[in-house]
């Protein structure tokens, strides 16, 4: 059974939730024409939520998720994060707030090749002013969380796909952000190696993590407390 | 990355290679003509006398003249600057008659003499023993002498063992013996009519070390050869010019690479640039990853073609300059070399840096 969400947040408007998405859409000019990448779409999300956002390939999820991101801004509607329009602020205190309150996990991990699994853990600390050791500290203790304690020295291209999506998980968690966004972070995986991350989200999530995925996957969304159908550019909840 | 640092490397070893070369060259210039070329002339005071001898005027030929006494010249060497002092060539001149034509005699020590006017070539072996001559072209013309030949002079017989080739200059029509054996000829026992000199003057002003000799002798005139210091100057500065040419040059088509290779780094980093706006990096912070590259590899250039600069500097000079030296490590060009790696790095990385600053994040992004 599906319920358009405009509504139910329609009737939620004096509820305070973490994320408010309004209305939201996006057009692109392809050419001369006008292409809707999201029509309209209007959902909540409440703090320590483990939530999916499912859809099939172009149906929207991925522009949604850059647009939740504070990445990509929207052709109309709002975004509050705690009541706070994140559109109306400048891209430069939008990039702040991804700094301190938005951890992303991309599609194929997304890692600095060049850079150690340590240092690519580390990187999201490199502007917050924390002194090296501590950032040191900090990183090492959350690959110890998610199981690469041993291998913090290695480059990527020296690990699994599953180990690498682990390092892209502790990178986009070092900062301790409230709310996490992943984009298809089983995408490349094999099951085995895809339920062992999706434990690890959730084991995320049971700490008070809030976690907003991308999927395409239905399985994926099993672990989830809540899914959002988006489809042609127009989400459902199940 | 490795490829930008290979480029400012030769650009700047090229810099570095063409000044140290152009350093070299010009302290062996100095070198040459400081040890090889009089720069300084004393002559007596005197007036209403005309001998002239390398555009000199000297006292007459026929008339008792003022002379320095030869053993008051090495007082020369007793001036406060006496460290910048090479050579120092007496010589006693004077008229004599040869089969019914007056002629020249200059006595000189020929030790000394040769080293000083090392551009002199001639014919046979330089003269060893004081009765032994070296004589101008154009005096062996006139009498119609050749090496072997033996000419009296006075109350000796000399042997002529060398013909100057013509130098266009006062020695083409002398006759240059020893220094002791013509002051004898001359009745000039004991005699100086002149004296040159000359100085090591790279790191002295000449005016001065004239002004210290003509303090040692009073009776003496003390001329710094303008022409000789000029010549010096203007080769020199034309090194320079050149090679200050060439460097601009190099730094223009540095500045192009350093432009284009970054421009390149810039476009293929889209995606790693995109992920850094996405975790939260400022535009400031992306500028600051690109100039802080720029910087480093600006520094590692520059110490690598200061480096190589000099190293190929001391391997090209002996075929740039016969048996000339290194001049060893200039670490003032060093300094300069490295901030202008490093400055002209930073300067073209500008508007790279600039450019993926303003990378719209959710651009970069559509590139993962």
């Amino acid at each position: 059974m599906t319920n358009n969400t405009t509504q139910n947040s329609a009737v939620k408007t004096n509820v305070q939730h973490l994320i408010e998405i309004q209305n939201i859409g996006k057009d692109y000019q392809e050419g001369e024409s006008t292409v809707q990448a999201i029509k309209e779409m209007s959902f909540f999300i409440d703090d320590g939520e483990f939530v999916s956002i499912m859809g099939q390939s172009g149906s929207g999820k991925s522009t949604m998720l850059s647009i939740l991101g504070g990445l990509n801004h929207p052709t109309r509607g709002k975004i509050l994060l705690d009541t706070l329009d994140i559109y109306k602020l400048s891209s430069e205190q939008r990039a702040d707030l991804r700094s301190e309150y938005i951890g992303v996990i991309f599609q194929s991990f997304q890692l600095i090749p060049y850079l150690t699994v340590l240092e690519n853990v580390k990187l999201p600390m490199a502007i917050t002013g924390r002194k090296a050791r501590e950032q040191d500290k900090m990183a090492r203790n959350v690959l110890a969380r998610v199981g690469l304690a041993n291998k913090a020295d290695r480059l990527p291209d020296q690990l699994s796909g599953g180990e690498q999506e682990r390092v892209a998980i502790a990178r986009a968690i070092v900062n301790k952000p409230p709310i996490l966004l992943a984009d298809e972070p089983t995408g490349s995986l094999d099951s085995k190696t895809a339920d062992e991350i999706m434990d690890l989200l959730k084991e995320l999530n049971s700490e008070g993590q809030t976690i907003i995925m991308v999927t395409h996957n239905p399985e994926a969304c099993k672990h989830t407390s809540r899914t959002i159908q988006v489809k042609d550019g127009s989400c459902y909840e199940h | 990355m490795i490829f930008l640092v290979l480029g400012l490397f030769i650009g700047i070893a090229t810099i570095v290679t063409l000044l140290s070369i152009t350093e070299s060259m010009s302290r062996d210039i100095e070198d040459r003509l400081d040890q090889f070329g009089a720069n300084i002339v004393m002559v007596p005071r005197s007036e209403n006398l005309t001998l002239s001898y390398g555009g000199i005027t000297m006292g007459g030929v026929n008339y008792q003249t003022v002379e320095f006494d030869e053993e008051r010249i090495p007082d020369i060497r007793t001036i406060e600057y006496s460290k910048n002092l090479g050579l120092v060539a007496p010589k006693v001149l004077g008229a004599t008659t040869v089969k019914g034509k007056e002629v020249l005699l200059m006595g000189v020590e020929f030790e000394t003499e040769l080293q000083l006017k090392n551009w002199w070539q001639f014919d046979g072996t330089p003269p060893a023993a004081a009765n032994e001559l070296l004589i101008g072209s154009q005096t062996a013309a006139t009498f119609n002498l050749s090496i072997g030949d033996t000419l009296a002079l006075g109350s000796s017989d000399f042997v002529i063992t060398s013909i100057l080739k013509p130098t266009g200059a006062s020695e083409d029509g002398i006759i240059i013996g020893d220094l002791h054996a013509f002051q004898k000829i001359l009745g000039k026992e004991g005699k100086v009519s002149m004296v040159e000199i000359a100085a090591f003057c790279r790191d002295c002003p000449i005016s001065e070390l004239v002004m210290q000799i003509g303090e040692k002798f009073p009776e003496g005139k003390v001329t710094a050869l303008r022409q000789a210091v000029m010549a010096k100057m203007q080769s020199i500065e034309m090194f320079k010019t050149f090679s200050y040419g060439i460097a601009v040059l190099v730094i223009f088509i540095g500045s192009l690479l350093v432009f284009v290779t970054m421009m390149g780094s810039v476009n293929e980093r889209t995606r790693e640039i995109g992920i850094f706006r996405a975790i939260g990096f400022r535009r400031g912070h992306v500028m600051q990853i690109i100039l802080l590259e720029a910087m480093v590899v600006g520094l590692i250039g520059g110490i690598l073609g200061f480096v190589g600069g000099n190293g190929i500097a001391w391997a090209a000079l002996p075929l740039v300059i016969k048996n000339g030296s290194f001049a060893g490590l200039n670490y003032n060009l060093g300094g300069v070399a490295l901030l202008l790696s490093v400055a002209l790095s930073l300067v073209a990385s500008l508007y790279p840096a600039q450019k993926a600053s303003k990378l719209d994040p959710s651009e970069a992004l559509r590139a993962l």
